[in-house]
């Protein structure tokens, strides 16, 4: 570990980064915050000048497609910025050491850092048994604890450490708990996503070395800059949506006019992410640009909204699927039935009182 | 011909507000079910044309936002007059805080649904079944106001909606909300569906004018009943 503390910027003329690329990061990093006109130059001098984060990267119950995501992006600073910036000091997936060197690592920064280092955690943590997910001998539970005692803030990567992801999804085997509900006393960032877009991921590191603060969360921990849009409110086939033209079936003429997938079960319209603005790979494209429904990667439990390809998800608790409709039509059969039956009920059995009432007017007080 | 000599007093039972609520009520929740099974699963209109010509499915949405707000303050008006309205639209027949509405509700039980006894509930205005219903009903409104401007809050910038927004997190997303929205619409529908056949089964066993009362205000009751009744009160 390297102990002399380099700003990024300076780590970035040592990579070669040419200031004019380094320049175009910053602004593109403070437009994405939704920073004002000045806030390109306070996220240069905030990278120019300031010490790198030292960070701590646990990973738990997870696929790495976070740790994925964030590779990948594009930009050479982000590049420096993630791997060299934010000093990943402790990170199992990609750092060199090993065994008890790894684990003296995360010891020393710990110390090191204490109460300075932000906690970025991927995957969710098991509650049920600790072998489910052990670590140089201790539970993940433990681990994380312990990591998030000293930290100033933590991260939580994806939609496993925000929500808990497909194994908190039923019946939830190894009791997955996301990073908020085993984490207490901390400020928790959840930065959702079944990965997060990379350029979501920099902002959030960007927002937290310009300002040192935690950017502005919505009601379920996630950074308002990029999660306060519904996927449906900057999806360019909306104009379909409000025509009410819509795809029937995946090999439709409709499919093919490019028509909303609201009815192919797209959960855009639940969905709040950056998806439609940002998008992936470099701008490149996005799920519904590319002819698929939105799965509502970035929501709560979307992995138990199944069917995908269906609107409306199935009720399991009735032992067949069922949607509520089909619920809602049975009952209303049943209470046309019911309400049948009552009627002819209340013909026979007042059929004496009926007469009364037919022959003399007097029916009244006893039937 | 038949005669009717009953000796029938008219008891002006619901007044003009309360007739007004009943009917604005009941437009706002077909015009809301028929919007919200739409807005749930689209019938597939189609036209060749561009999107930009079209806008019937914005349209649906924009009758469905505008018949909640009408809802919600035909509701909450309601609510005001059950504090000011006379004794029969009063808050206290609906909240079954009494013995004797719970006692009063197994009769209609037994009379009216199960018909083991045959002796007329002696009420004037809602009988305990009805009125405890209603009061299950206020709650689903209620739920039903949450669960919808919840969602509709996310994209509207006014102070009302705005006020609905923590039920989101609280359910955990937007699609569960959207789904409780969903299945409480059954509610209605089935609700609906009880309350008109029971007005018409009253009516005809009756004999009270419960049917057209919703309509100019008026019950005709039994002389004798109605002294009985107002000894009860």
């Amino acid at each position: 570990m390297e102990n002399k503390k380099l700003s990024i910027y300076e780590d970035c003329l040592g990579k070669g980064v040419p200031r004019r690329d380094f320049l175009q990061f910053c602004a593109a990093m403070a437009a994405m915050l939704g920073l004002e006109a000045t806030g390109a130059a306070k996220v240069a001098r905030a990278l120019e000048t300031k010490a790198r984060l030292p960070v701590i990267w646990l990973h738990f119950q997870e696929c790495t497609c976070c740790s994925e995501s964030f590779i990948r992006s594009s930009h050479p600073v982000l590049a420096s910025l993630l791997f060299d910036g934010v000093s990943l000091d402790y990170d199992e997936t990609l750092m060199a050491a090993s065994g008890e060197h790894a684990e003296q690592c995360l010891r020393d920064t710990m110390e090191k850092h204490r109460g300075e280092y932000i906690l970025m955690v991927e995957g969710s943590v098991p509650t049920k048994d600790e072998a489910y997910c052990c670590i140089g001998g201790r539970s993940a539970l433990d681990i994380v604890k312990e990591a998030a005692a000293g930290a100033k803030a933590v991260i939580a990567w994806g939609n496993c450490a925000s929500a808990g992801c497909v194994q908190a999804a039923h019946p939830n085997p190894t009791g997955a708990k996301p990073a908020r509900k085993v984490i207490k006393g901390k400020p928790v960032i959840n930065v959702q996503g079944c990965p997060p877009i990379a350029e979501v991921m920099a902002g959030v590191v960007v927002h937290l070395l310009t300002f040192g603060t935690i950017p502005q969360l919505d009601g379920l921990g996630r950074p308002k800059a990029f999660y306060s849009r519904r996927v449906h409110d900057s999806c360019y086939r909306r104009a379909n949506f409000d025509a009410g033209l819509f795809v029937e079936s995946f090999d439709d003429e409709n499919a093919r006019k490019g028509y909303c997938l609201y009815k192919m079960g797209c959960r855009g319209p639940s969905t709040y992410n950056s998806c439609g603005i940002i998008k992936w790979n470099e701008g490149t494209s996005y799920p519904i640009q590319s002819g698929h429904p939105c799965l509502g990667c970035s929501e709560e439990g979307f992995w138990d909204n199944a069917p995908f390809y269906k609107r409306k998800p199935a009720l399991n608790a009735f032992g067949i699927e069922a949607t509520a409709d089909q619920i809602g039509l049975a009952a209303g059969a049943a209470t046309a039935v019911g309400i049948a039956a009552h009627a002819i009920a209340t013909n026979i059995r007042k059929k004496n009182l009926i007469e009364n009432i037919e022959t003399d007017g007097d029916g009244d007080a006893e039937g | 011909m038949n005669k009717i000599d009953r000796n029938l007093v008219g008891i002006y039972v619901w007044e003009l507000p309360v007739r007004f609520f009943h009917w604005i009520n009941a437009l706002c929740i077909v015009l809301l079910c028929v919007t919200g099974y739409m807005i749930g699963d689209p019938p597939a209109f189609m036209d060749s044309n561009e999107a930009v010509f079209g806008f019937w499915f914005g349209k649906t949405r924009l009758v469905h936002f505008v018949t909640a707000f009408v809802f919600l303050f035909n509701f909450a008006f309601r609510i005001y007059w059950g504090f000011a309205g006379n004794r029969y639209a009063s808050w206290k027949n609906f909240v079954p805080y009494r013995k004797a509405q719970w006692r009063e509700l197994v009769e209609v039980l037994k009379v009216d649904i199960l018909m083991i006894k045959d002796k007329p509930v002696e009420s004037v205005g809602h009988n305990a079944m009805a009125s405890t219903t209603y009061f299950v009903m206020f709650w689903a409104f209620v739920l039903q106001c949450l669960t919808g401007f919840g969602l509709y809050a996310q994209t509207s910038t006014s102070f009302l909606p705005r006020m609905c927004a923590w039920i989101v997190p609280l359910f955990g997303g937007d699609l569960t909300v959207r789904y409780a929205h969903h299945f409480l619409m059954w509610f209605f529908i089935l609700f609906t569906l009880v309350h008109v056949y029971l007005v018409f089964y009253h009516d005809y066993i009756e004999r009270r004018g419960v049917a057209s009362s919703i309509i100019g205000g008026w019950k005709f009751i039994e002389e004798g009943l109605l002294k009985d009744a107002g000894k009860k009160r």
